[in-house]
């Protein structure tokens, strides 16, 4: 655990439920490998959330095949902020697409969390990932600090109709595991069955 | 590289080959070998075309794709297999579909010594990731080729390269 005065900032998994609080079927959501598809994982398993246990860097790329191929439906990215710094570049490819039925939502708590909480790029006043987000070229950036903006942003997934970025300013806890089914083929037939392709 | 001269049909080949696996989604780094294909792809309503900032968001693209019930292909250079490695992990952990056309650098008549190392170890490392290799060299065989690795993609879901030899694209033209 880093020495280092932890900012404060939301509990991961009551920031999980409330976004998800009121989903509905056309909501697929892909997290992060680590801290975030243990969160997914939860808030209660769905046939429609896929769960990444590698891919570091892909979550968001993830997101964007999907929303392009699912326009109908919304595409919710949850992935954390040493996820998103390795694949920081998808910012700049979904900046240039912009589908307006993606929200890449990243919980940043500016640690590591699976391999021992060392401090990331964000930690302390860092790498602003939001202002990287606004500088792609991205509709929509939020930066969600309390329970009313994290209730705001749950209230736009449900109408997203823009490319939505949020940065969620998460405390650095490291809750216990909660694992969901680990074999990718399943994961990826489940998912794929249940929205009928 | 200067683009190849319009007297070369592989490209339109290749685009006719996408066109039919009904694929969706071109994620691409922008490649001279690939110009032609790239502008045919741009220019379809059909497809969505995707500049990605390096190759390896491609193989997440094309998983997502996949998640989402559409065929992605991706397009690029030899150097860029050396980006795709860990992410390739994905199609083989999940089964995903990948389909990816290269053009292959560093292996006849390269200007540039430094494409040479990826460019000699793309063939070992393909295989060690589980992908099937279809290397053409001369233009009469590409869409053959190309066609089988579309089967072998989406017929099984599974991962495979189509290696386009340097010796379809030419020699770099340098202008100083």
């Amino acid at each position: 655990m880093s020495d280092a005065p932890r900012p404060a900032g939301l509990e991961r998994r009551a920031a999980m439920a409330a976004l998800l609080a009121n989903r509905k079927d056309d909501l697929l959501v892909v997290p992060g490998l680590g801290s975030t598809c243990w969160d997914l994982a939860a808030a209660g398993d769905n046939d429609r959330n896929f769960y990444l246990w590698g891919a570091m860097g892909g979550a968001a790329m993830i997101g964007l095949g999907l929303a392009l191929a699912q326009p109908d439906k919304r595409v919710l990215v949850v992935t954390g902020d040493g996820e998103m710094l390795m694949g920081m570049g998808a910012l700049a490819t979904i900046g240039i697409k912009q589908p307006p039925n993606l929200a890449i939502v990243v919980f940043d708590n500016g640690h590591y969390g699976e391999t021992g909480m060392q401090p990331s790029h964000t930690h302390n006043g860092g790498v602003d990932l939001l202002g990287v987000a606004r500088s792609c070229g991205i509709a929509t950036c939020l930066d969600v600090a309390d329970e009313v903006a994290l209730a705001d942003l749950a209230a736009r997934l449900t109408r997203l109709n823009g490319t939505l970025f949020a940065r969620v300013a998460i405390a650095a806890a490291d809750p216990p595991r909660v694992l969901p089914e680990r074999d990718g083929a399943v994961l990826k037939a489940r998912f794929r069955a249940a929205i009928g392709v | 590289m200067n683009a190849p001269p319009a007297t070369i049909d592989w490209p339109e080949k290749l685009y006719g080959t996408l066109k039919r696996a009904g694929i969706r989604q071109v994620g691409y780094v922008p490649d001279a070998g690939h110009a032609r294909l790239i502008d045919r792809c741009r220019a379809d309503p059909d497809i969505h075309d995707v500049v990605l900032t390096t190759e390896e968001e491609g193989v997440a693209l094309a998983a997502g794709a996949w998640l989402g019930g559409q065929r992605a292909v991706l397009l690029m250079q030899s150097s860029g297999v050396g980006n795709c490695i860990n992410m390739l992990s994905l199609a083989r952990s999940c089964r995903f579909p990948l389909l990816m056309m290269i053009t292959m650098r560093g292996e006849w008549e390269e200007f540039n010594p430094w494409q040479q190392p990826m460019g000699s170890i793309v063939d070992p490392v393909l295989r060690l990731s589980d992908a099937e290799i279809y290397r053409a060299t001369k233009p009469e065989e590409v869409e053959g080729l190309a066609e089988r690795a579309v089967q072998h993609v989406f017929g099984d879901e599974r991962i495979a390269a189509l290696l386009l030899s340097q010796q379809l694209i030419g020699k770099k033209v340098w202008t100083k």
